[in-house]
């Protein structure tokens, strides 16, 4: 506790992550504090690089090759699907991005992972229920199914990083949140012109 | 003679029919139509009641427990927590201070009063959501005042504020990921914006809250706990530094506000 | 803890306004509890509220009630300082009373 407020105090000055407090520190804040329950283990709190980076408060200012080069790495790790198809069943997709669970102390690990899309996103616009953290996706589809297209969405699926570094959105693919025929399935509800997310006339 | 024409409304609210996320003007709709009549109040009486109740190996209440305004003086003390304390040489929660109290004014277990702090499914409440709902009722109406004189206390509001960004667990989720923006919402529930004074007044003062949906008081020790679960994180610990630094950062970005609590949400 | 009621009765007009709250864990009997193992039924199924001697409103109720149930009733007549009681009994034999004057 002494040794914590010592840190505190020290390590305002610059590093290159120059908002923390000396990692070790936290580290043991950490430790001492979270104990594993079910799935949910003490592992779960060592960050990652994109994690480490992503943690500066908000208006912090970040050196600008740093985050290109994480970028970048980030988008030359995504796994593309080994088939070349990018579309699964939408109907799938739906029970996907309405599903909240998968990963947490209190979730079933045998069951499959949610996407939880609704959580943030509009989607179907019969569905009310939407949250509002991320931008709405409702109409997805207009912006058609071209290989550019479809490669754009299942990155930003497999890993939002690649594009918009620090985005709040999870790393479906990247994390292994979702398996890729739950993605393709996702995909597939995201642009099927049949799937409910495209039906906008009314 | 008398007339015995009545008519009556029930208010029948079923754990399973309740909306997982109502829509916030309905509930508050709902709240109106409770008024003053909220459960807690059942939590407040026996909080009190355990208060001034002897026990442990010491056979004696908790009456002489300094809350920080002196011994056994529990108006308005929540309202300054979390803070320092000299004879701990640390910043406390209320929840901790509490088991502070317990172990050593009533010589209790420390295993036994710290093993299971908050209700699971189908209990009626735990002795630390009761004895925190009648001292948050002992604060109702006073200004969040939370102490950042001594160096500890802002050495705590930092680690918070650190701790508030800390990304983490499978999904990349950080406290701030839902809570540091105004007027959004995950599916149909809004998150007050903790980082903001508004924000965080809002939402430090009303908890602890009774949950009509688990028919249970909840503290802010439990809203904490289960947004890390909610996180995907391991279980965090009730009286932990993270604990205690998250509450510190919420409380000091409270400051200035009202203490509301007891709340009543869905 | 179970069995306490909160029972606030007022005048307004011609009728008397009655507010109680039950400290009852309403189980529907539906749920499991951590251990996965179902939590046995235990809810209110006959309430009544009483002036004086007299029964204004008598209720069955079920599994569908919330925890800790709010019933407001209001009836015709009742004066200032006379006794409003309410009164359940549940599927466990358990039962719970509490009175109030009229305000």
């Amino acid at each position: 506790m002494k040794g914590l407020i010592t840190g505190v105090l020290v390590t305002l000055g610059a590093s290159v992550a120059s908002w923390t407090i000396a990692s070790d520190d936290i580290q043991a804040v950490m430790q001492s504090s979270f104990v594993t329950k079910n799935q949910a283990s003490m592992e779960r709190l060592q960050q990652d690089a994109v994690q480490s980076v992503c943690s500066a408060p908000r208006g912090m200012p970040l050196d600008n090759k740093t985050l290109t080069t994480l970028r970048e790495e980030r988008l030359n790790a995504v796994v593309l699907p080994a088939d070349g198809q990018y579309l699964g069943d939408w109907q799938r997709g739906a029970e996907v991005a309405g599903n909240g669970r998968g990963l947490q102390s209190s979730d079933d690990p045998t069951k499959p992972n949610g996407g939880n899309c609704y959580a943030c996103h509009q989607l179907a616009p019969d569905e009310v229920a939407y949250g509002t953290l991320g931008p709405s996706l409702t109409g997805y589809g207009a912006r058609g199914q071209s290989e550019a297209m479809l490669q754009y969405t299942w990155t930003k699926l497999w890993d939002t990083h690649a594009y918009n570094l620090c985005s709040h959105m999870p790393r479906f693919g990247a994390q292994g949140i979702l398996s890729e025929q739950q993605l393709k399935d996702v995909m597939a509800y995201l642009v099927d012109p049949a799937s409910p997310v495209n039906q906008t006339e009314q | 003679m008398k007339t015995c024409y009545f008519w009556f409304t029930l208010l029948v609210i079923s754990l399973s029919s309740w909306p997982l996320a109502a829509e916030d003007g309905v509930f508050d709709q709902y709240r109106d139509l409770m008024g003053d009549d909220n459960p807690a109040v059942f939590v407040i009486d026996e909080g009190e009641e355990l208060w001034f109740a002897a026990q442990g190996p010491k056979s004696v209440t908790l009456d002489s427990c300094d809350l920080g305004l002196g011994p056994g003086v529990t108006a308005g003390a929540y309202a300054r927590f979390p803070r320092y304390f000299a004879d701990t040489d640390e910043v406390m929660d209320l929840e901790s201070r509490l088991v502070h109290c317990m172990t050593t004014i009533q010589g209790r277990d420390l295993e036994t009063v710290t093993e299971k702090p908050y209700s699971l499914r189908g209990d009626l409440g735990t002795e630390m959501e009761a004895l925190v709902t009648w001292l948050a009722a002992e604060s109702e109406g006073a200004k969040i005042a939370p102490e950042q004189t001594h160096a500890a206390e802002r050495a705590m509001y930092t680690l918070g504020e650190e701790i508030f960004f800390y990304r983490a667990g499978p999904h990349d989720f950080s406290c701030a990921t839902c809570h540091e923006q105004s007027g959004m919402r995950i599916r149909l529930q809004a998150l007050p914006d903790l980082t903001s004074h508004s924000g965080a007044a809002e939402a430090w003062g009303s908890w602890p809250a009774y949950r009509m949906s688990q028919g249970l008081v909840r503290t802010m020790g439990w809203r904490l706990r289960d947004c890390f679960r909610q996180q995907r994180w391991p279980e965090l610990q009730m009286g932990s530094e993270v604990s205690i630094a998250l509450q510190t950062y919420m409380a000091v970005n409270a400051a200035g506000g009202i203490m509301t609590a007891p709340g009543l949400k869905r | 803890m179970a069995g306490r009621i909160k029972i606030r009765a007022q005048k307004k007009g011609d009728v008397t306004e009655v507010k109680a709250l039950m400290r009852h864990p309403m189980e529907t009997g539906m749920r499991k509890d951590q251990a996965g193992d179902a939590i046995p039924a235990h809810f209110i199924t006959e309430v009544a509220v009483f002036h004086g001697d007299q029964p204004v409103m008598q209720g069955h109720w079920g599994a569908a009630v919330s925890a800790n149930p709010f019933l407001g009733v209001r009836f015709a007549g009742g004066e200032p300082g006379d006794t409003v009681r309410v009164a359940w009994v549940d599927n466990q034999g358990g039962t719970g009373e509490g009175q109030t004057t009229i305000r």
